[in-house]
């Protein structure tokens, strides 16, 4: 168990930057999750905080000193690769205490943490099996218990289940969140899922083109995301998002498709006229008498509930998730609940929060 | 995926393997024909009358002394040759391996000997050799070294060996270089956040995973040295001096061309074919069980 700190991490390859410049401080025991798309510097930076590759510049500090300039193997870091990087020409026990014996550990202590591990990860059975016997999910399994048996001061998972399928994939992922709880091991996840993101991390990390554009915890990054490119990533199906103006005197938008919508939190600053993006996620659109017609595009129905995409008259696609089954697919009338509105100012894409003296959160 | 065209009939298919046929036909089956009859024969002094000896020549053979010698030879020239090449080109292909500047042209010059024809190899060793006109000999005779490869065997047989794996240096290279990188990254990048470096690294995770590179190289390296260096030896010592580095491929040409031997000199050409013909065997089970995996 450590704390994790990183100060001002930045790292070129060449001329091309790739972060630029990363803070980030954990408490021990923490679960963070990195997210973006791809390219976005995610593994990147991961890599630097496991010592693969070498920071342009900056400071990571774990448990107060800063290993930075240090090899990955004295760093006491463990990590999950996206591909399991087994070692394939040794047993199962023997890629887990690959690293113990490197330590010079006891033989019995050895036995003692890999026969553990192993019962915790289901792998008793499989110890003397080489890699390439295992499935899929047995050779995750045992990437988790190479890390696990080492006891390291910080786990880090690079994408470890996206080579899985997708029930393997739910099932692993309560079991790493379960497993890191229990051990209390301060971890670093990186994915560009989204649903893993949410359901694993106590806080997350959105990262776009090298920047931290958010961190946050998941619920406040769905509710109040930092900017539009946040809005627009997190969330499934993506949220809307529509070119608007401010309007009567910052107290509403009136938004390029037609509507005009009051602001249910307060005014917005600014003059009238001011160009916003507004948000509003497909689930915060209803089916209202009163509303706005949008003609349907396609539909597509989930079972418990109906993707609706409609294209209006000026090009601009609308997504709408409708508690319901067997809506009409030639128009809808549709209204937008206010009480869920983002607003983003349309130049810098940043949040535009209610209320006078509210300040873009970054 | 596996293409293959199937021909109709059978008088084209003929057709189109009939040159290769051929070839092993006239250039294999019929020398080699030729190589067991004249092993049971034996030709008198000036080669007008020949006659059938049966198993007489390799009885011959197996009871000479200077024969027995010169497979003892072969062993140690074999083996110091494979270790020798394969040890220095694992050396360099672990050094090439890395992210290095001019890394291409590092590797073309270390793979251009094996384009050097061996008596083109052999006349650039003497002139570095030499007593008197190499570069090195000189160096090593105005130094104290009493050297002088013409005249002391083990000098001799150091010389055979190093020019030999010297030109086997190269394809040693190109194989454990890729061998190197079939291993995958992320495998070695486990092993240092497991805390494994250098060479503790390479021995528990590249070497393991570089084995098969390794026993292919082996069998290569024996037949190689066995009976591809008849080139090198020839142009530099000649099977000398007397017979310190007669190994057995020199011993066929000295026996059959120089001493007009052509019985015994076949019947050693025969024993050689068949440990030829065991090395292959061992090389294609080798190849065989690597693909089955």
């Amino acid at each position: 168990m450590a704390t994790l700190v990183l100060d001002g991490l930045r790292k070129s390859f060449g001329k091309i930057p790739v972060l630029h410049g990363v803070d980030l401080s954990m408490p021990s025991g923490e679960m963070l999750v990195i997210v973006g798309a791809s390219g976005c510097g995610k593994s990147t930076l991961l890599r630097l905080v496991a010592g693969l590759e070498e920071p342009t510049l900056g400071k990571i500090i774990l448990d107060g000193v800063d290993v930075a300039a240090r090899d990955p193997a004295d760093r006491d870091i463990a990590m999950v690769f996206q591909n399991y990087a087994l070692y394939p020409h040794m047993s199962v026990f023997d890629n887990m205490a690959y690293g113990l014996r490197i330590r010079d550990m006891p033989k019995a202590e050895i036995e003692r943490r890999v026969t553990e591990a192993a019962g915790t990860l289901e792998l008793s059975a499989l110890l003397q099996r080489k890699p390439r016997q295992l499935s899929g999910g047995q050779r995750q399994r045992v990437a988790m218990g190479r890390a696990i048996v080492r006891e390291p001061k910080l786990f880090l998972f690079d994408e470890p289940l996206s080579n899985l399928d997708a029930t393997l994939r739910v099932t692993m992922r309560a079991e790493i969140r379960r497993l890191q709880r229990r051990m209390g091991v301060t971890s670093l996840f990186v994915t560009h899922d989204q649903v893993e993101a949410m359901t694993l991390g106590d806080r997350l990390l959105v990262l776009h083109k090298g920047q931290a554009v958010q961190l946050a915890t998941p619920m406040e990054v769905f509710n109040r995301p930092a900017n539009t490119y946040v809005a627009g990533f997190i969330g499934a199906p993506a949220m809307n998002l529509l070119p608007a103006k401010l309007a009567q005197n910052g107290r509403a938008a009136q938004l390029e498709i037609g509507p005009t919508i009051a602001f249910a939190d307060g005014p917005r600053a600014g003059a009238d006229g001011r160009e916003l993006i507004v948000g509003i996620r497909p689930e915060h659109l209803h089916l209202d008498p009163a509303g706005f017609v949008l003609p349907v595009d396609l539909v597509e129905p989930l079972g418990s509930e109906t993707v609706v995409i409609g294209k209006l008259e000026n090009g601009q696609m609308l997504t709408i998730k409708l508690p319901c089954a067997g809506v009409s697919d030639t128009s809808l009338r549709v209204g937008i609940s206010e009480q869920h509105l983002h607003v983003f100012d349309a130049q810098t894409g940043l949040r535009l929060e209610g209320g006078l003296s509210a300040v873009p959160s970054s | 995926m596996e293409r293959r065209t199937i021909f109709p009939g059978t008088a084209f298919p003929i057709f189109l393997v009939l040159p290769q046929l051929l070839l092993t036909v006239v250039f294999f089956l019929w020398p080699a024909g030729q190589a067991i009859w004249s092993s049971m024969t034996r030709a008198d002094p000036f080669g007008i009358r020949t006659q059938f000896v049966g198993w007489e020549n390799f009885q011959d053979l197996f009871t000479d002394p200077l024969y027995m010698d010169s497979i003892g030879r072969t062993v140690v020239f074999c083996t110091s040759v494979a270790t020798l090449s394969m040890g220095v080109a694992l050396l360099l292909a672990v050094c090439a391996d890395r992210e290095i500047r001019g890394r291409g042209w590092y590797r073309i010059m270390l793979i251009w000997p094996y384009a050097v024809a061996p008596a083109v190899a052999a006349v650039l060793w003497i002139l570095l050799l030499h007593p008197q006109i190499g570069l090195v000999g000189r160096a090593l005779n105005r130094h104290g070294v009493a050297w002088d490869y013409k005249l002391n065997s083990t000098q001799a047989m150091a010389v055979v060996i190093g020019a030999s794996a010297w030109k086997q240096v190269s394809y040693n290279f190109i194989f454990f270089l890729a061998g190197l990188q079939s291993v995958p990254k992320a495998v070695i990048e486990a092993a240092r956040m497991d805390g494994a470096k250098g060479w503790f690294r390479f021995r528990t995770v590249v070497l393991p995973l570089l084995m098969p590179t390794v026993f292919f190289l082996i069998v290569v390296n024996f037949v190689y040295a066995a009976f591809d260096t008849f080139g090198t030896i020839q142009a530099l010592t000649q099977g000398g001096p007397g017979k310190s580095t007669e190994t057995l491929v020199v011993k066929v040409f000295r026996d059959g061309l120089i001493n007009l031997d052509v019985g015994g000199s076949s019947a050693q050409s025969v024993v050689l074919m068949f440990g030829v013909i065991m090395l292959t065997a061992l090389q294609f089970r080798f190849l065989g069980k690597k693909s089955d995996e």
